[in-house]
């Protein structure tokens, strides 16, 4: 089977399994207690109002109708309108997300090279002092929950020192450097809470493979011990490491709400957690689509990148 | 403070507040200019234009910048016309006619007419109405312009107070096309126009240079920013992100209250904290049960701990210290165990125990409010089983179900408003689900009758029956506690019938 094919099966398997997440999220939100029109109106319901918004809403259609008409609808790209607000999901949706994901950019940017070269410098210098303070320190900060992290830098960084915003308030129309300047803080708070993961990963990988026999072989021959390590083990490593670091990918851009509350960063999180609160069943709906599809693509992505990564997949007998 | 009249309260009030805050000295005219940013702890992604949804401090305070409203309740107290310039009602005040402001124009430059007034609040009205304001606007039987300045509003039955319910804030006159409000464009006739409004974020408004008040509406630029975590809202305003927010985290005022360049406003006003009893479910069913956990209460216990002391005692009726017919002269219900007792005795009870739900939704503390009062209640032979209800779906499913529950009002600034939206028979935000005969009686005699004298005796009277035979139990009434960075100037009287002088700051303040 040649890589194509592979990579074809891959994603076919990837759409199968999106279908059968659409079904769960559909299921699970139907599911919710509660009533959208009676979330709406609050304290304000009254029988009446809530029957009128009801049918004003469409609420009172069978749930399999409602799933295939929304189904297709967001294979076209179009979720429907907010019950809430009546605005298009899309449009609330497309801004929102392009935040998050340019939050998890700049954090991945700080975080993915930081943690790889972090874990190999362990790895080379194992069991050395500068090993234990990356190893202590990483998961030290991967223990505390990620709103302490992000109030300790805020205390440091915009309190005592006021060098950053407290708050991340970026806008449609900010500048690049300024929105990546406010984005900072938040950014460094999730490249603390990844950074453990990923550089221990790294270091385990490389140091499973220091007793194999062609690592043996490079040192006889008297390479240095960096070049033992960055030009033969890291290659071999380089599956475990690909789906370590898809895996935070994933997370930095589909669990960051606490980050965005304390930064009060306008990213998917808070949408998700205002449209749950409120019954808004398009949205919701949406938002989890659109995070299952980055778990899926991810790790599609890492799949690919781990068969490219091995030649003995790439040139299959 | 229960023998105070209204006039010492706010003298007290505003003296409260300047201790607080910094003095700006004398009245002087309000600086004008500058970006205004406010941290909102409300704001939600679902928010929308329509005013018939608008129920939080965000949206409220939105409404206020970029709509005009027929009437205003001023820091004081007392209604002043906006877009009405005045009013008179016929001899059994049941038909009202409202003359309008003439020359006053919407952002995009038409005029405000009669019309404009019919469909705004036809929108509200009618059976399809989704509105919150439905109840509200239901006393209104018919409303016709008369040409294009005035307005008729013939009510159902006689209602001396009814100036004031065209000042809530649902109800914002509204451009409108053949009958039909738009509040779909976001065009209003407020101080300020919409630049951008990102639901749950934030909203940019700008100066409406054609305001027909060129006193007020004193910022070029103002940015609305939701800041739900306290935190959060706090670093904003000692970082100098924003220049004011409201909610004030009572836990860390003494920490805040502090810093240099800040000041804490605190403002007594009508909204306060109640635990409503069904009283169509057993035992509240039974007044003597009722009066015996009223008495097992300690209501000084909850202001100093619940509210660190911002806010003041109730007396189981929901009319503050600072409104017009508050029964200033009513003995005030303490904590007395022995007397709970005695009412459980009259009940034919030894001991009672019942469930109480609670939840942070209701009010901030709501949950160590019911702890407390649990602990109150042991010493009267009362047990309160604390039920922690989920925050998520509060309103719906505990709220006005539950035999016995926490909650919060806002107040109204009018006691006929306050009662016939929660106490009057029948009405569906009647969460103690309370019918009494001599109540509702009172209720529609005090609204039709015009001697301020009489209406002052029978409001009084309201308040007595709804202590004393009521299902609410009202612990305590919260002040709003907001702060401003001293580049803020701020009225020396603040309204107190919403949060932020009345949800009005974006016309009222300005910079200093």
């Amino acid at each position: 089977m040649g890589v194509v094919s592979l990579v074809a099966k891959r994603l076919g398997l990837g759409l199968v399994t999106l279908l059968v997440v659409s079904i769960i999220i559909f299921g699970a939100v139907e599911l919710l207690p509660g009533d959208l029109a009676q979330q709406i109106l609050g304290q304000a319901a009254t029988p009446e109002t809530v029957k009128a918004l009801r049918e004003d809403l469409g609420l009172d259609r069978p749930a399999v109708v409602r799933y295939f008409d929304w189904l297709g609808g967001a294979v076209r790209g179009d979720f429907g309108f907010s019950l809430a607000n009546k605005r298009s999901v899309a449009e609330q949706l497309g801004p929102r997300f392009a935040n998050t994901l340019f939050l998890a950019a700049v954090a991945a940017a700080f975080s993915i090279p930081i943690s790889i070269l972090l874990g190999v410098l362990a790895a080379l210098w194992r069991e050395s002092v500068f090993d234990r303070i990356a190893n202590v320190s990483t998961l030290t900060s991967i223990s505390s929950p990620e709103f302490f992290l992000g109030y300790i830098l805020i205390l440091f960084f915009a309190v005592l020192n006021p060098w950053f915003p407290s708050i991340s308030s970026v806008t449609a129309d900010m500048p690049f450097t300024e929105r990546v300047f406010v984005t900072l803080l938040p950014a460094l708070t999730l490249t603390l809470v990844v950074i453990a993961h990923m550089m221990r990963m790294t270091r385990a990988a490389i140091i499973a493979l220091l007793a194999s026999p062609y690592i043996e072989m490079a040192r006889l021959k008297g390479e240095p011990r960096w070049k033992v390590i960055a030009v033969h083990a890291l290659p071999n490593a380089l599956a475990p490491i690909i789906n370590v670091v898809a895996l935070n990918l994933a997370y930095l851009i589909t669990g960051v709400v606490l980050v965005e509350i304390v930064f009060v960063y306008p990213g998917v999180g808070q949408l998700l957690v205002d449209s749950v609160t409120k019954r808004d069943f398009p949205v919701v709906q949406a938002c989890c689509l659109v995070f299952a599809a980055t778990y899926i693509l991810l790790n599609l992505v890492a799949d690919v990148g781990v068969i490219l990564s091995n030649p003995r997949l790439r040139h299959p007998k | 403070m229960i023998e105070t009249t209204r006039r010492q309260f706010l003298q007290t009030s505003a003296a409260g507040a300047v201790v607080l805050a910094t003095p700006f000295g004398p009245v002087r005219a309000a600086m004008k200019g500058g970006v205004m940013r406010m941290g909102k702890a409300h704001g939600q992604t679902v928010d929308s234009l329509d005013p018939g949804t608008h129920e939080n401090g965000f949206t409220i305070a939105m409404t206020h910048g970029y709509n005009g409203y027929m009437t205003e309740v001023g820091a004081d107290g007392s209604l002043v016309g906006q877009l009405a310039e005045s009013w008179e009602p016929s001899a059994d005040v049941a038909t009202w006619t409202f003359r309008l402001r003439q020359g006053v124009v919407y952002h995009n430059g038409r005029e405000v007419t009669a019309q404009d007034v019919v469909a705004s609040i036809n929108h509200h009205r009618g059976e399809d109405s989704t509105s919150a304001a439905k109840p509200i606007v239901e006393p209104i039987a018919d409303i016709k312009a008369d040409g294009k300045h005035t307005v008729v509003f013939t009510l159902g039955a006689g209602n001396a107070d009814f100036p004031f319910i065209l000042s809530d804030y649902h109800l914002p006159i509204l451009p409108s096309e053949d009958g039909t409000a738009d509040w779909q464009s976001g065009i209003g006739a407020g101080a300020y126009k919409i630049k951008s409004f990102d639901p749950g974020v934030r909203i940019d408004l700008v100066k409406h240079g054609d305001y027909w008040d060129s006193e007020r509406g004193n910022f070029d630029e103002i940015q609305m920013i939701t800041i739900v975590d306290p935190t959060a809202r706090t670093n904003a305003i000692i970082t100098g992100q924003v220049d004011a927010i409201d909610r004030v985290d009572l836990k860390t005022v003494h920490l805040l209250k502090r810093r240099a360049g800040l000041n804490v406003h605190s403002i007594a006003g009508t909204q306060h904290y109640t635990f409503p009893m069904r009283t169509n479910v057993a035992p509240f069913d039974d007044n003597n049960v009722r009066m015996a956990i009223k008495h097992a209460i300690n209501r000084e216990e909850m202001v100093e701990k619940i509210l660190q002391g911002f806010g003041v005692v109730g007396n189981d009726h929901p009319i503050g210290p600072g409104q017009r017919f508050f029964a200033k002269d009513l003995e005030q219900r303490v904590y007395d165990p022995d007397k709970a007792k005695h009412y459980l005795k009259q009940a034919g009870l030894d001991s009672l125990t019942v469930d109480l739900s609670v939840a942070d939704a209701a009010f901030a503390g709501a949950v160590d409010a019911g702890a407390l009062f649990a602990e109150s209640a042991k010493a009267a032979g009362i047990t309160l089983n604390l039920i922690r209800e989920p925050n998520d779906g509060y309103w719906s499913n505990v709220w006005n179900t539950k035999p016995f529950c926490a909650c919060y009002w806002g107040g109204r600034p009018v006691e006929d408003q306050m009662f016939s939206t929660a106490y009057a028979a029948g009405q569906p935000w009647n969460d103690t689900a309370w019918e009494h005969e001599r109540f509702n009686m009172l209720l529609e005699t005090a609204r039709a009758e015009v001697d301020e004298a009489k209406r002052l005796e029978m409001y009084v009277e309201m308040q007595q029956i709804v202590r004393d035979e009521g299902g609410v139990i009202v612990p305590m009434f919260a002040s709003y506690v907001f702060a401003t960075s001293d580049k803020v100037a701020t009225p020396e009287q603040m309204g107190s019938n919403w949060d932020l002088d009345g949800e009005r700051w974006m016309e009222r303040w300005s910079f200093a």
